[in-house]
């Protein structure tokens, strides 16, 4: 009885302190005293908790031990969503030097990640193309797309329609379609022709209609718009004309029966592998799969950009760096900056992220770029990336507006889309208010 | 005279000394009670330690932080009744908690009739081998663990798994859907699944419980012209009164506090047709970061379960009676 008394009075104490008496690390910062942070010459090891699954990570730290043999890494790794689940707790009991990072805006709210500006300073990153970082710069109020960096990417991943060439042949579309009503006309020829058109997964926890949605917004509207959405910039709305126009667009694949029937049972697996056996003509997917369906269906996917609208419009997608962070508590930061730098500006690590993980490069505009063979998706999707660049159409993901609204809105409400339980205006306001709720909350 | 007050006087000594002998004893046995009682206590010590610092803490902490708004990280504010209130004002959190209890027809329900029907007709022929091949093979989906039936039966349940090509078989091909991604039929399916895993327990308990039930009351009323029908409900069913209590206890927790099997099929999709308390309470607690209001529904619901539960057990003590 003493006893359960005792622990009972010790767990009265308010949980995570009261709010006067912080006891979260305060913001923390880079530490190197002058000239360039390096990873010095003395045996280093650095703590490294990396999504599983993914080559790349695993292949840039073999060879940065391979040029810098006194640094090695000590790896942990886990699924993406058990990374998010854990991110604040890791960073706090154990901090990683490297870590593979979810949506950052609360992390850094939480003064979990440390300020990476030094750094940018010192490597020159502030110098790249200001696209590239946007998405890891969070502000005093922690919203996104501006103020000091707290992350790096390995690359940067963009989106768009993936398509099976061989099938694409059979109902006579021989080149990629220039306007949305190309791609229109192209579905719609695969569905007379018994091909099941579109395959995308949107079973379960996953929504995945928000990629045709949101590259469907980016034909009708602008991409700037929608990034102060996804940034919570204030007053900031999904629930536009334009936007309705895309949602409405979207509906209408929908009810002329363009997705596989059973859309809201298909999970991300299921949608590669009925692709991978040229099952469904098109995919909405990203570039990560493009070294993987090289190797699959060689020669036999072609990639292209959601069309805009109106011929000669501007492309815009989806395009996200993946993300790595540094604690704010850990012990060999320099050195992990260091690592991040090289990923971006050595030659052997730029040709491992393109050749492993299929994506751009992050970096200077005109940096050293592998040869690709030209008949490869990757060679595809790399340029389409450059042709992003050009168009500045680069967005983040709608699904990363906050921490929840893609597993606790976008899912739920895309899948009521697709059973015509919600129509394209019921999505957005739905979407809207629920935004409102998890930010104001 | 003298010698009456005398024999008065030695009686009272008597007494006097017999009432000593008993206060000794019974002091004597009180002593012996409390060294026995301390043992005791020093050998159940280690559970209530367990119990306390693994049940009863985590319980009580639960009930502080749904008292708090928190992130789980940086330092908490005090929030009242106001996680309690959401829970009342958000259709998505009352929505799940009609979710589980529409489940608890599939969880609790159906095994419960079903593993009655089936431990009767084991009954019938309980000597045979056959018995314990039968009792066996419907016990097996118990010792599966619960992600791995989730999983045998999603592949089951998909556009093209076991249960549409049965139906594509049957000519029925017109009925085959993705069970688990329809809006009508997700939660049942789930349901399904349940009940599948469940049924195995509920027909062992009620088989065990039939077994003691005295065969003369069997034999009486065969005597009496009872069918078995009239034998089924006049005799086994009254019997087995506590087992049935048991059954529904512990399937309907299972109902109500289900997050395994959900998680594993549908996590909570189509569009919230299949969210449950327990998948909601891990969504808002490590998805949305809201330790608060999780702890609020897993109070919310740790009480549903008692209120439902705890009438249920005065039904099989009135049995007793």
């Amino acid at each position: 009885m003493i006893l359960g008394t005792a622990l009972a009075l010790a767990a009265c104490s308010a949980p995570g302190g009261t709010a006067g008496t912080s006891t979260a690390a305060s913001t923390g910062s880079a530490t190197f005293a002058g000239g360039s942070p390096t990873c010095g010459t003395s045996p280093v090891t650095l703590s490294t908790y990396i999504e599983t699954g993914f080559p790349l990570p695993k292949n840039l730290t073999d060879e940065f031990t391979k040029q810098y043999p006194n640094v090695t890494f000590k790896i942990r790794e886990d699924q993406f969503a058990v990374i998010t689940q854990n991110a604040p707790r890791v960073l706090v009991d154990d901090p990683p030097d490297l870590m593979r990072l979810p949506q950052v805006s609360g992390l850094v709210k939480d003064g979990l990640l440390l300020n990476l500006d030094p750094y940018a300073k010192a490597f020159g990153w502030d110098k790249w193309p200001a696209s590239q970082l946007e998405q890891m710069r969070v502000d005093a109020d922690g919203r996104r797309g501006d103020g000091p960096l707290y992350a790096m990417g390995l690359n940067f991943s963009m989106t768009g329609v993936f398509y099976n060439k061989d099938l694409a042949a059979t109902f006579g579309m021989t080149e990629a379609p220039k306007t949305l009503a190309d791609l229109d006309a192209a579905l719609k020829k695969a569905k007379d022709a018994g091909i099941t058109p579109i395959v995308q997964f949107n079973g379960g926890a996953t929504g995945g209609l928000a990629f045709p949605l949101q590259g469907l917004m980016a034909s009708y509207g602008d991409a700037s718009a929608i990034n102060s959405w996804i940034y919570q910039k204030s007053g900031a709305t999904i629930d536009t004309p334009t936007n309705l126009q895309a949602a409405q667009h979207l509906q209408q694949w929908i009810s002329s029966g363009y997705f596989a029937s059973d859309v809201n049972s298909i999970d991300y697996a299921t949608m590669m592998s009925r692709f991978i056996d040229g099952k469904s003509a098109f995919i909405f997917d990203g570039d990560w799969e493009s070294g993987n369906l090289d190797q699959k269906m060689p020669g036999k996917v072609g990639f292209f950009l959601m069309p805009p609208a109106q011929a000669g419009g501007k492309f815009g997608a989806m395009s996200a760096p993946l993300t790595y962070g540094i604690s704010a508590k850990a012990k060999h930061a320099d050195c992990a900056a260091f690592f991040l730098n090289w990923v971006a500006t050595n030659q052997q690590a730029r040709t491992i992220d393109v050749q492993v993980g299929g994506s751009h490069p992050m970096g200077p505009a005109d940096a050293f770029m592998p040869a690709v063979d030209k008949n490869t998706v990757t060679a595809q999707t790399l340029a389409a990336g450059a042709q992003i660049g050009a168009d500045n159409g680069a967005m983040d993901f709608i699904a990363n507006a906050t921490g929840a609204i893609y597993a606790k809105s976008w899912t739920p409400n895309l899948q009521k889309l697709v059973a015509g339980q919600i129509d394209a205006k019921g999505l957005l306001t739905a979407v809207q208010a629920d935004y409102k709720t998890q930010i104001g909350s | 005279m003298q010698k009456r007050s005398t024999t008065i006087r030695r009686h009272r000594e008597d007494e006097a000394a017999a009432r000593f002998t008993t206060d000794r004893r019974r002091r004597a046995l009180r002593a012996r009670r409390l060294r026995r009682g301390g043992l005791a206590l020093a050998l159940t010590a280690p559970a209530v330690l367990a119990y306390v610092v693994f049940v009863i803490r985590p319980i009580a902490m639960t009930v502080q932080y749904s008292f708090y708004k928190w992130d789980g990280i940086t330092p908490s504010t005090w929030a009242g009744l106001s996680n309690y209130v959401a829970i009342l004002h958000n259709p998505e959190l009352s929505g799940s908690i009609v979710n589980a209890f529409t489940l608890i027809l599939f969880f609790s329900f159906v095994p419960v009739a079903l593993g009655l029907f089936t431990a009767n007709a084991i009954r019938g022929f309980a000597t045979s081998r056959l018995a314990v091949v039968a009792r066996t093979v419907l016990f097996l989906p118990q010792i599966i663990p619960l992600v791995a039936a989730g999983i045998m039966w999603s592949w089951q349940l998909s556009t093209d798994g076991v249960v549409n090509q049965v139906f594509r078989l049957l000519g029925l091909g017109r009925l085959a859907r993705p069970w688990l991604g329809d809006f009508g039929t997700a939660l049942p399916a789930v349901g399904v699944i349940g009940a599948w895993v469940l049924f195995g327990l509920c027909m062992l308990l009620l088989l065990a419980g039939m077994t003691k039930i005295d065969p003369s009351l069997y034999e009486a009323a065969r005597v009496d012209g009872a069918g078995p029908v009239r034998e089924f409900f006049s005799i086994t069913l009254p019997s087995l009164r506590q087992e049935v209590v048991v059954c529904l206890t512990v399937t309907i927790i299972a109902a109500l506090a289900s997050f395994d099997i959900v998680y594993i099929a549908t996590q909570g999709g189509p569009g919230n047709r299949t969210l449950v308390p327990g998948l909601e309470i891990y969504y808002l607690a490590f998805f949305q970061r809201q330790v608060g209001s999780a702890s609020a529904l897993a109070v919310v619901l740790m009480l549903l379960v008692l209120a439902v539960v705890l009438p249920l057990q005065s039904l099989s003590r009135e049995g007793k009676s």
